[in-house]
């Protein structure tokens, strides 16, 4: 793999672009590989690189029924932020945006990581009260976080209407080193470090079934014939329930349909993430000048991947009282991807009731921002059999009543 | 956005006049069932790809339950019926399989 740099870009400007080569190889299907991860979005590339780069296995195939990052991965909006209640989840989102910071580095592919700091609103009194708590846990959890006064909000983003008649802004938790990155860039970052590690990442080839000896998972079956695998990782977001039911087993996950749009781009206005969990809206600038705005959950089963306007509606609403400034903007693209929630809303990486097979799921609308952390973690626990970092989100917690409850903590949007 | 009638106003309305319930004829377990049993009613769910037979409440009409039988693909709704019901109707059940014969009714 020839390295990215200034250097190379000057390279091949003086010899008309010629020598840049594919990111990551196109290799056929072997019949067998030591560990096969079914799901070529940032997760599942994320735990290959771990496997390799933390515990040398290399021997590894990621399969994904579509192109790269094409699912979830390419659909979010970006956001990093490790401002969570609970101490498992404060663990893992914080080691996730701690490798972010450095990940452009790591990877050798500029992920545009972008610690611009993330707000979340307080617009009721039950929600300050709610971040004031989060404020205070998260110092015990290392988690940088605070709660700042409505003034400070508003020197920060000039263009919020704190006192909204409705929804007026008493304050909001403020963790100034989250962010957002390009968030293609993470998956092609991932894939181009595990190809060049030996793995093959082989796109366009869907997982139809698995195959199990006495309670032992030996391969899948796929669109490209049949590969076989000692130990295969289950990375799949939406369709986990699909892909868990071919497994032979059953989650607690339901599938739903969320949304984002984004808007014309304008002239820079908003240099950080303002999130309004009561109103259902978040909002951010892209490097482009797009308002990248993301919308609350459907309420039902869904693997549309399309959204609906009274979603739009109810979002864009809810932020043009927020933001009066941007009531004239026209949006340019609206789009849905498919998230599995789970039941306490979060996620789920553990062993399976099927010997060999593990499952990374659930991250429900908090997927982005978990991406190396998740990776790390699954790696370890497929590598090692047991992992620090996933200990609390293992599957037998629904069943031992030990949930994770992140849908308390965070209102709505996660 | 879905249309949906309401078994008990027959109105036709648009989603936003109903509100969601999850997926309908989970059976509690009795009392002495075990942590299994209970797991499954709470969380566990088939979520399939395809026909969902699920709980909606006329929130903004006559505020009555019903339940719908929709695919969660397509988003084709197949019929609605009351949510006093403990299995799907043979007249629904005979719409869905018109078009999914493949389709059993969950136990």
């Amino acid at each position: 793999m020839k390295r990215y740099s200034v250097f190379a870009i000057v390279r091949e400007a003086l010899r008309q672009h010629r020598g840049w080569e594919p990111a990551w190889a196109s290799p056929e299907p072997r019949d067998r590989y030591d560990v096969v991860i079914v799901g070529a979005g940032g997760h599942g590339l994320a735990t290959a690189y771990y496997l390799g780069k933390n515990f040398g296995i290399t021997n590894v195939a990621v399969l994904d029924k579509g192109w790269l990052g094409g699912g979830n991965t390419g659909r979010n909006t970006t956001i990093i932020r490790s401002n969570y209640l609970q101490d498992p989840s404060a663990a893992i989102y914080e080691k996730s945006r701690a490798l972010y910071e450095t990940l452009s580095q790591e990877l050798n592919m500029n992920i545009m990581f972008s610690p611009r700091g993330v707000m979340m609103l307080a617009q009721t009194e039950h929600e300050k009260r709610g971040y004031l708590r989060t404020e205070r846990a998260n110092a015990l959890q290392g988690v940088e976080t605070r709660f700042i006064p409505p003034e400070e909000v508003k020197k920060l983003v000039p263009i919020i209407n704190i006192d909204g008649p409705r929804y007026p802004v008493l304050g909001a938790l403020w963790q100034a080193r989250a962010g957002t990155a390009r968030h293609d860039a993470v998956a092609w970052g991932y894939a181009r470090a595990c190809s060049a590690m030996g793995m093959h990442v082989i796109q366009n080839c869907a997982v139809t079934g698995v195959e199990a000896v006495g309670g032992k998972v030996t391969g899948v079956q796929t669109t490209r014939g049949a590969i076989g695998c000692n130990r295969l990782g289950l990375v799949v977001a939406g369709h986990s329930g699909h892909l868990a039911n071919m497994a032979g087993f059953r989650l607690p996950i339901e599938s739903v349909a969320l949304q984002a749009l984004v808007s014309e781009p304008i002239k820079p206005c908003m240099d950080v993430v303002v999130m309004a969990n009561t109103v259902h809206g978040y909002m951010s600038q892209s490097d482009k000048g797009e308002m990248v705005i993301g919308g609350g959950a459907d309420g039902y089963n869904n693997y549309t991947q399309r959204g609906s306007w009274h979603h739009i509606e109810e979002t864009v609403r809810a932020l043009c009282e927020t933001f009066p400034v941007i009531s004239r903007l026209k949006m340019l693209r609206h789009w849905g991807g498919i998230v599995d929630m789970t039941g306490d809303r979060s996620p789920i990486i553990s062993r399976t009731p099927l010997e060999g097979c593990f499952i990374n799921a659930g991250w429900g609308t908090g997927g982005f921002k978990s991406i190396p952390g998740s990776g790390w973690a699954m790696a370890e626990l497929m590598a090692r059999g047991e992992s620090s970092l996933a200990a609390g989100f293992g599957l037998e917690r629904f069943r031992e009543g030990r949930f994770v409850d992140e849908s308390v903590a965070a209102g709505v949007a996660h | 956005m879905l249309l949906l009638t309401c078994p008990h106003c027959h109105v036709t309305a648009e989603e936003t006049e109903f509100a969601p319930g999850g997926q309908a004829h989970l059976k509690r377990p009795q009392p002495e069932a075990g942590d299994d049993a209970f797991e499954s009613y709470m969380f566990t769910r088939p979520n399939p790809m395809g026909v969902h037979l699920e709980r909606w409440r006329h929130a903004y009409g006559c505020g009555k339950w019903l339940i719908a039988a929709r695919c969660t693909v397509t988003l084709e709704v197949f019929g609605t019926y009351p949510a006093q019901t403990a299995a799907p109707p043979a007249e629904i059940v005979k719409k869905i399989k018109k078009k999914r014969p493949e389709w059993e009714a969950p136990a």
